[in-house]
């Protein structure tokens, strides 16, 4: 098939970007998104031209390196899938494709579609952990977890940090990404402990790193590649207002 | 000439490790602040070693050339990690574990080093469960096992299908942690070029920022290589586009050994490639081939739908050859066995590479709800890439390159033949002989980095307390950066005519067809006159447009350059070894039914290579095993 692609194009983070239009043929169906923008820079090295520069390495929807916003939607069409596991069949002969960044201002643009994401480190960093030193750990399973509880804990340690929530967000916020982690933790006994900590230092970094507030329009949900619920926002208000109420 | 030693301590087997740590030099709480020491890569076995080295106070750098050390391709191991907990009361045992992976390996690993990676495999377990790895559990909320390849006991622990994401997000979060605390400065989107050795001992690094593309100079008391595998160098393969061998052939041209270089895993339930444009050939689990039944039409050429093929003119070739495991055989022999009839002509699909991944008999036996819930993740994967409903149709499955049993050569400590470089997790060639068993490679990485180093690490650096500090004025480091610079400069004014990935694509499909599932020595002897030829041609037809500032074709020269060498390493080790054993299979060396056959009289030893210059071949060094607990036994599948 032929496609039509805009892209954006930008040298580095203070400089002005814009979308520049690509025609490229040859495209099968079988193709990943992803393999389309090698065919296509493999065209421009021909050209001598510099390549579009994008983020991406597992290619198998894991790590969260990729992430590309497809005709306006985070990791494009489908629902729940990273743009690496995206293929040409869901696009058509003749179709024009807008190709963005993620944006966002916690995001700063690196060069052309590759973005800094180091803010969502920094909200881990802040206290997205439980302090268990290696060789502190007692016998597994002296801490039994209720079958439930430990799948429920999974749904949201499934995050792989990917920003497809902020991108999708009006506010740019990382309340799913944030809650997520406050989730998984706080829902397990091992990491009662320091929650009310936890919690309260990653709400204050998730602050000072510049992302916006929720506002409760649950489209992050729509597009979270791990299917991550919105729910896990109302469990991290509660575990943070409970925190600064009991705090002492 | 170095002397290659694996140190290995006395005693009997069990009590060796015991042995090693109660007489491991220490260095006193107070002086460790004064030590530092540089940690590449943040998989498994890097954010586990950074993070286990800086909760004891000293302090770490550690680089990854991801954005986030989180990326780290553990990220996308699917099936477990195990670990002889015997929780399923069924006999198992660090011993039984030890003997698994020693047979699976092919009698080609040291039995000391598989025994403490054994021993040290439960509390891996309890670790990983502190850290809020959410394992599967049972109702009643104890931890739940499953059973693997290779083995007749249930020691798998899983997460779902991300254990490897889960152990990750708990290593990455320790690493964190010690951001956090002041004793790890993370340097992401950095890559190692240069290792950089002064007076014999590694002292640093040369890092180019990724981001800038600036070259930085680096210095430490120890330099640890957890780098991962090399598979990449297939081009197709289940590895990350960014996994490279880079850092670990770049330490072996600085004088570190490299072993088992050939010793490479085919994955057999990988999905086939489809056209030349393809980047990555992604993983199926292995736990498929419990339910699901593999054949090949009996047609040479068949060009019939899958389910147009009558059962009577269909090949379970698995349950034919090996009927005691049928279509649970191992990973080396499913493989070969597939190439088999691939290259007999009986393949299938559009480009009659792939066989066939049959469910309609689970399906009809058990109900497709009931394999819904076991599989229902991987079908709906396989629909997203292929957009075929595997319900009503086989899958098209294929082998591909996925694991590098070799790597640096280490010695009992993990340290290489350069004192003061570590090289942990699939970066070393240590523990899983010439065949690795299914989850045995999360936990070695995590045995490497939490248990492993926390020990041999500081018995070096006590010795470093006392030498001269070094800085990165030395002339060194001045050194290795100028010859970073230059070969920078020589891919952006090559201006030739192909892109790195022509070359790198080109090295893969070269490897595939001469060094992969079977070898021959006049395919090898080609193959290293090819790879030549193609390094020759690297060297004045790339073309890397843009600058030396942020530039991923940049990146991509500098790996593609490494691969290139790396491959006729590889050539050279099968070449070397006349016999047939775990996934190195000699075509010369089969039985009349194409078994392989292994050759414990001339070739029961560690083949450790050191680089001599691009101008001449490797030099060989032979560590012999000695296998004094366990009994060399012909692996049989039948």
């Amino acid at each position: 098939m032929k496609l039509f692609l805009k892209i954006w194009r930008q040298l580095n983070a203070s400089s002005k970007g814009e979308m520049v239009n690509y025609e490229i043929d040859g495209i099968s169906e079988q193709m990943s998104f992803l393999e389309m923008l090698d065919l296509l820079n493999e065209s421009l090295i021909q050209l001598g031209e510099r390549v579009i520069e994008f983020d991406h390495d597992c290619r198998e929807g894991i790590c969260g390196q990729c992430g590309i916003m497809i005709n306006g939607r985070a990791h494009g069409p489908l629902k729940h899938t990273t743009t690496c596991q995206l293929h040409m069949r869901s696009f058509k002969d003749g179709d024009t494709i807008y190709i963005e960044p993620f944006r966002a201002a916690a995001f700063p643009i690196l060069r052309d579609l590759k973005i800094n994401r180091k803010s969502f480190d920094a909200i881990i960093t802040s206290g997205g952990y439980i302090n268990a030193g290696t060789g502190q750990a007692p016998e597994a399973n002296s801490i039994p977890i209720t079958y439930e509880q430990s799948e429920a804990a999974f749904d949201t340690a499934a995050c792989i940090g990917c920003g497809a929530c902020v991108a999708t967000c009006k506010n740019s916020s990382a309340a799913l990404f944030t809650s997520a982690k406050v989730t998984h933790l706080s829902l397990l006994p091992q990491g009662q402990l320091e929650a009310s900590k936890r919690v309260i230092a990653m709400v204050r970094q998730m602050d000072a790193e510049g992302f916006g507030s929720c506002s409760n329009t649950e489209a992050c949900e729509v597009e979270c590649p791990q299917d991550i619920s919105v729910l896990s926002i109302a469990k991290m208000n509660y575990e943070y207002n409970k925190a600064v109420l009991l705090k002492k | 000439m170095k002397k290659i030693d694996s140190k290995i301590p006395e005693g009997p087997l069990a009590d060796k490790w015991n042995n090693y740590k109660a007489k491991a030099k220490l260095v006193n709480p107070a002086n460790r602040n004064k030590l530092s020491v540089i940690v590449v890569g943040t998989g498994l076995a890097g954010s586990s070693c950074a993070a286990s080295l800086a909760e004891q106070g000293y302090n770490i750098k550690s680089f990854c050339f991801q954005d986030s050390p989180r990326r780290a391709h553990s990220v996308a191991a699917q099936g477990g990690v195990n670990a002889s907990k015997n929780y399923k009361n069924d006999g198992d045992s660090t011993f039984r574990m030890f003997y698994d992976t020693i047979k699976g390996g092919d009698f080609r690993s040291r039995e000391a080093n598989v025994y403490r990676l054994a021993e040290c495999s439960a509390s891996l377990i309890d670790h990983a469960v502190a850290q809020g790895v959410p394992f599967a559990r049972e109702y009643g909320g104890y931890l739940n096992n499953r059973s693997f390849g290779g083995v007749q006991v249930s020691r798998t622990f899983y997460a779902r299908g991300q254990t490897g994401q889960q152990l990750l997000l708990g290593a990455y979060q320790s690493l964190l942690r010690q951001v956090n605390t002041g004793k790890v400065t993370m340097h992401t989107r950095h890559e190692m070029v240069e290792l950089v050795v002064i007076d014999g001992k590694a002292k640093g690094i040369i890092a180019r920022n990724l981001e800038t593309g600036t070259l930085e100079r680096h210095e430490a008391d120890a330099v640890v290589l957890a780098t991962g595998g090399y598979g990449k160098v297939y081009y197709l393969s289940t590895l990350a586009m960014g996994c490279n061998g880079s850092a670990i052939w770049r330490a072996h041209k600085k004088g570190a050994y490299m072993a088992g270089v050939s010793w490479i895993q085919f994955h057999p339930t990988c999905l086939p490639q489809h056209g030349e444009n393809q980047s990555k050939l992604t993983l199926m689990s292995e736990s498929l081939r419990n339910d699901g039944r593999i054949w090949v039409s009996k047609k040479v050429g068949d060009d019939r739908l899958p389910n147009s093929i009558p059962e009577e003119e269909r090949d379970y070739y698995l349950e034919r050859r090996y009927p005691a495991f049928g279509n649970l055989a191992p990973r080396d022999i499913s493989s070969r066995a597939a190439k088999e009839r691939i290259d007999a002509g009986f393949g299938a699909g559009a480009m009659k590479n792939a066989v066939y991944l049959d469910f309609s008999k689970a399906i009809i036996a058990q109900g497709v709800d009931k394999i819904k819930a076991k599989y229902s993740n991987l079908f709906s994967m396989y629909e997203k890439i292929n957009g075929i409903d595997a319900y009503k149709e086989p899958m098209l499955i294929s082998p591909a390159a996925h694991f590098t049993m070799g790597g640096l050569w280490v010695d009992y400590e993990l340290m290489t033949t350069i004192p003061g470089l570590f090289a942990l997790g699939e970066a070393n060639f240590s523990d899983h002989g010439a065949n690795r068993l299914g989850a045995n490679s999360l936990l070695q990485a995590c045995v490497d980095g939490y248990f492993i180093a926390p020990y041999t690490i500081p018995n070096y650096l006590s010795g470093e307390l006392k030498t001269d500090k070094i800085t990165t004025d030395h002339p060194a480091f001045a050194e290795a950066e100028i010859a970073a610079r230059r070969q920078l400069d020589r891919f952006l004014n090559t201006k030739g005519k192909f892109s790195a990935d022509y070359f790198h694509k080109k090295t893969g499909k070269l490897l595939y067809e001469k060094c992969g599932l079977s070898r021959s020595k006049e395919n090898l002897e080609e193959a290293i006159i090819s790879l030549k030829l193609l390094k020759e041609s690297f060297e004045k037809d790339l073309l890397i447009t843009g600058d030396d500032t942020l530039n991923s074709e940049l990146e991509k020269a500098g790996r593609v350059a490494d691969y290139i060498e790396l491959a006729e390493l590889m050539c050279h080790d099968a070449l070397q070894r006349e016999e047939s054993c775990g996934a190195h299979f000699r075509e010369e060396y089969q039985t009349t039914e194409g078994e392989a056959v292994r050759n414990d009289s001339d070739f029961c030893y560690v083949s450790a290579w050191e680089w001599k210059g691009a101008q001449q071949p490797p030099e060989l060094y032979k560590e012999p095993l000695t296998f004094e607990s366990v009994e060399l036994a012909v692996r049989s599948y039948k």
